[in-house]
């Protein structure tokens, strides 16, 4: 057991500081509990958003000496017994209270997703699909909604007058997932990922990919190739005929 | 007084994990305005943690799998004491359940021919859980919210508005239901972002709120699992069922501290995981109970062929029930055989191939790796048994799903009957869907056919919110009870007495000590202000974790035998006689009522579908008499046609 130093930012959208704590630290823990701790201890009414305590829900976000992590995920022995450990809000979503910010730009993104069409000639128990092939949607399938990515992407963390335009990279994957789902009936999720979500805005610096717990290779595996084949298809003439004669999956297969 | 937000709604559904949204979908698809009431942001339910399948006898890996066998495990897994029309009616609807997300756009791992693939899981004869790699609670509860979202885009199309026939309430918490003249008027809440009021009118009410998990101190549930819904089932006047049975699943980590109680899923034991003492020895196969004694290998030679050629071997006995698991790692750590940090080995390193163990439990490999540095395709697992879920719950009708209450009905882990004394894992899942669906219909159903709906009480309202205003305070007051202490308290206690391995004279004083922690709950005062404050909500949620775990407590000191999720050690075998036995608990006039009350009887035909050696380990003498005679009666009615 040791004592540390923490600041957390306390306050809400008036505005707010960050608030120094000497709290104590055993062997093990992770941020969140010390969180807890301060909770229980010196601050009972510290807004915090957690559920698994896992990794798996995505609800701790935040950002820890300034970087986008999970609090659960992140162990204090990453930390020297010097160093201060400052915690703060997501900086791209408006504030709630201390850590806890107004996350629904997400879900408005999401709502505005055209939903997962299924076959029209096939009967529940009737669906076949190779693993292979269901593994490219299941890698963005992974994502636990925790919005480090969305908090991270500079088109927005910088630009607030881009939100209304473009959806971020969770709903990228989003994108990509549905367009390489075996048995999705829709053939525009290139286009509306270009007219729609703005993926044209994201210049690849993979800030995204580096800071998701899931280790989604967000850019590589979904950006990049929503975007390729946005181009292909908007301007190569092959293509454009190659689609009119050939089922969609034949060609992407 | 703050103002407090009024809706007004045909359906109200609380929880929005499986269950919750599974009614929904159901309740807006049958034409009613539903709302869905969510404690946490939407898509973060409990239910993200399931890890290992959801059981359904599709037989995709092994075509002799079918409702009958399933329904088989499932009431040997619950020890008989499973109402039986729940079980059978999951054991037949599971399927359709299962391909029914795949037209949501759920990705289920697949078999060689495209097909759903199935796992083996315990207490299960056959491959049978669908699954997501070891994330398929995440893959649940995305697919269901994708559908959600789908519905309101319909919605919208039709109307404007994504919410005019389903709008979902997040981080919103129901305080307690409103109830006139013996049935369901609404619901009263607060906004957790705001410290807000909110009163939902609503004639039909389906909880669907999980467990009780938080009560205990070592667990893999989350902060939300307090209760809420068994609590405000009994404060509305319905009764609980067989709150004494708690699962303590038999694998959570043990270490680090912080970390203790966090799943580790059952599907390392499916996919081969073994587990072994301090002394390497494959302990299990010394902790095979009578009554499963013909369905388990007996050498670890057999048990092993049984991975390649499951026809012709029997199963290890690291696969049996999860009670039978956790009671026999509870007695190798007693022992003085545990691993260094109190539990036992779970070993896969030594069984799979470090790029298989990465592709078929990727969750488990990511959560060692950052949370114990613990490489687990190197090195064993270091396991313990943790509280994990509760068979006990809101007793309802089968079919229905609805309580004693009018207008109130309960689905997935908040209601009881359907997995008896232990729950087979997998089946939890399945439950949610099958009965989620059912709750929805019916829920839909009688809002649909009310000719005049009751209202919310204005003076039971005000209470409320004096109640809850009244919890919090400005400053700190000088004795005032903290909500974080009395939370930890209560924990321990629970933990204590009310844990594993359980004893009349523990129970009798975790009962003393409810009492007191009741009484000094009485001064229990929330520090700060309305909005977003975490002390508030706990010394809210309190409340419904006292009274749910007086109904644990009691029942498991009135149940004097061993069965499933509850073992007595002053009392240590399972009793026939008890079998028969229901325990009811309601809110009577003196507070916390027990009463027992039968069990329903299983029609022959369901009972005929077990070997009559075996039904004799669980029956009374005189049950077996009454299923001879009615075997004996039924082949003379059938020879009777045939002449």
């Amino acid at each position: 057991m040791s004592t540390r130093h923490f600041r957390v930012w306390r306050g809400d959208d008036e505005g707010g500081q960050l608030t120094d704590y000497q709290v104590e630290v055993n062997e093990g823990e992770v941020v969140l509990d010390i969180i807890h701790r301060l909770q229980a201890t010196q601050a009972p009414d510290l807004a915090v958003r957690w559920n698994c305590k896992a990794g798996k829900c995505g609800s701790c976000s935040a950002e820890i000496n300034g970087k986008p992590r999970l609090l659960c995920m992140t162990r204090m022995s990453t930390f020297t017994s010097e160093e201060t450990v400052t915690v703060t809000p997501l900086r791209n979503f408006p504030i709630t209270r201390d850590l806890v910010t107004d996350v629904s730009y997400n879900y408005e993104k999401a709502r505005a997703m055209p939903a997962f069409e299924p076959p029209a000639d096939l009967e529940p128990g009737e669906y076949r699909m190779q693993q292979v092939d269901v593994e490219r949607s299941q890698e963005f399938r992974k994502c636990i909604e925790c919005f480090l990515c969305q908090n991270v992407c500079h088109v927005t963390r910088d630009h607030e007058e881009n939100k209304a335009a473009f959806s971020g990279p969770r709903l990228f994957i989003r994108a990509a997932e549905l367009d390489m789902h075996p048995l999705d009936a829709r053939t525009d999720r290139k286009d509306f990922a270009q007219h729609d979500q703005g993926i044209g805005y994201c210049n690849i610096t993979k800030c995204c990919t580096e800071v998701c717990p899931e280790h989604i290779k967000i850019t590589d595996n979904a950006i990049i190739p929503m975007k390729e084949r946005v181009v292909d298809r908007k301007y190569d003439p092959l293509v454009w005929l190659g689609r009119k004669i050939f089922r969609r999956d034949q060609l992407t297969g | 007084m703050t103002e407090i937000q009024r809706h007004s709604f045909d359906v109200l559904v609380i929880g929005a994990g499986g269950a919750g949204l599974r009614a929904a979908i159901e309740a807006r698809t049958a034409g009613q305005k539903t709302a869905i009431i969510s404690k946490s942001l939407f898509g973060k339910a409990h239910t993200v943690m399931a890890e290992g399948g959801a059981a359904a006898a599709m037989g995709n890996v092994n075509s002799r799998d079918n409702w009958q066998v399933h329904f088989r495990d499932t009431m040997r897994g619950g020890k008989f004491l499973n109402h039986y029309r729940m079980a059978e009616l999951h054991a037949k609807e599971a399927p359709d359940r299962i391909w029914e997300l795949e037209t949501y756009g759920a990705l289920f791992d697949r078999t060689k021919d495209g097909k759903i693939s199935q796992r083996n899981f315990g207490g299960h004869e056959y491959p049978r859980l669908a699954h997501v790699g070891d994330r398929t609670g995440l893959e649940m509860i995305r697919t269901l919210q994708q559908k959600i979202v789908s519905l309101q885009q319909d919605d919208k199309r039709e109307s404007g508005s994504f919410e005019s026939k389903l709008k979902i309430f997040h981080e919103t918490t129901i305080l307690e239901l409103l109830v006139n003249r013996g049935r369901i008027a609404g619901a009263f809440g607060y906004v957790r972002e705001t410290g807000e009021f909110v009163l939902f009118e609503a004639p039909a009410v389906v909880l669907a709120t999980g467990g009780i998990g938080k009560s205990f101190k070592v667990t893999s549930n989350s902060w939300e699992y307090t209760g809420d819904g068994h609590a405000l089932a009994l404060r509305a006047g319905a009764s609980l069922v067989n709150m004494e049975f708690v699962q303590f699943h038999p694998t959570g980590m043990v270490w680090p501290p912080s970390v203790k109680g966090i799943l580790v899923t059952e599907s390392v034991r499916g996919d081969g995981g073994v587990l072994t003492n301090s002394e390497g020895k494959r302990f299990m196969f010394d902790y095979i109970p009578d009554v499963f004694k013909n369905q388990y290998a007996t050498t670890e030679a057999e048990g092993d062929r049984w991975y390649t050629d499951p026809d012709n071997n029997k199963r290890p006995p690291e696969l049996l029930p999860r009670d039978e698991v956790a009671r026999a790692i509870n007695s190798e750590v007693k022992a003085g055989r545990g691993s260094p940090h109190g539990g036992v080995f779970l070993d896969v390193s030594s069984r799979m191939k470090a790029e298989e163990i990465i592709k078929r439990l990727p969750s488990m490999h990511h959560q060692f790796k950052e949370l114990a540095d613990v490489d687990i395709t190197a090195e064993p697992m270091e396991v313990g048994p943790t509280c994990h879920y509760v068979m006990g719950g809101i007793e309802v009708d089968p079919d229905t799903q609805e309580s004693r209450v009018s207008g109130l009905f309960a689905a997935g882990e908040v209601s009881g009957g359907m997995h008896g004394s232990n729950r087979l894992g997998g089946n939890s899942l399945s439950d949610l869907l099958v009965f989620g669906k059912r709750a929805g219909e019916h829920a839909a159903r009688y809002a649909a056919g009310l000719e005049n709906r009751p209202e919310p009480e204005e003076a039971e309202v005000a209470k409320l919110s004096e109640y809850a205003t009244g919890l919090l305070s400005d400053q700190a007051v000088e004795g005032a009870e903290n909500p974080y202490t009395l939370q930890s308290d209560l924990q321990q206690v629970m933990n204590d007495l009310v844990g594993i391995i359980r004893r009349a004279g523990e129970l009798e004083e975790a009962l003393k000590k409810l009492a007191e922690l009741r009484k000094r709950a009485e001064t229990v005062r929330a520090v700060g202000g309305r909005a977003y404050n975490p002390g508030w909500h706990l010394a809210m949620d309190l409340r419904n974790m006292f009274i749910v775990s007086e109904c644990v407590a009691m029942a498991a000191l009135e149940r004097s035998e061993s069965r499933g999720g509850h073992t007595r050690e002053d009392n240590p075998g399972m009793d026939p006689n008890w079998r028969k036995v229901n325990l009811i608990c309601s809110i009577g006039e003196s507070g916390v009522a027990l009463k027992r009350q039968p069990l329903p009887e299983m029609p022959v035909e369901l009972m005929s579908l077990f070997d009559r050696g075996e039904l004799s380990k669980y029956l009374t003498e005189g049950e077996l008499e009454e299923f001879d005679a009615a075997v004996a009666a039924a082949d003379t009615g059938k020879d009777g046609d045939k002449s």
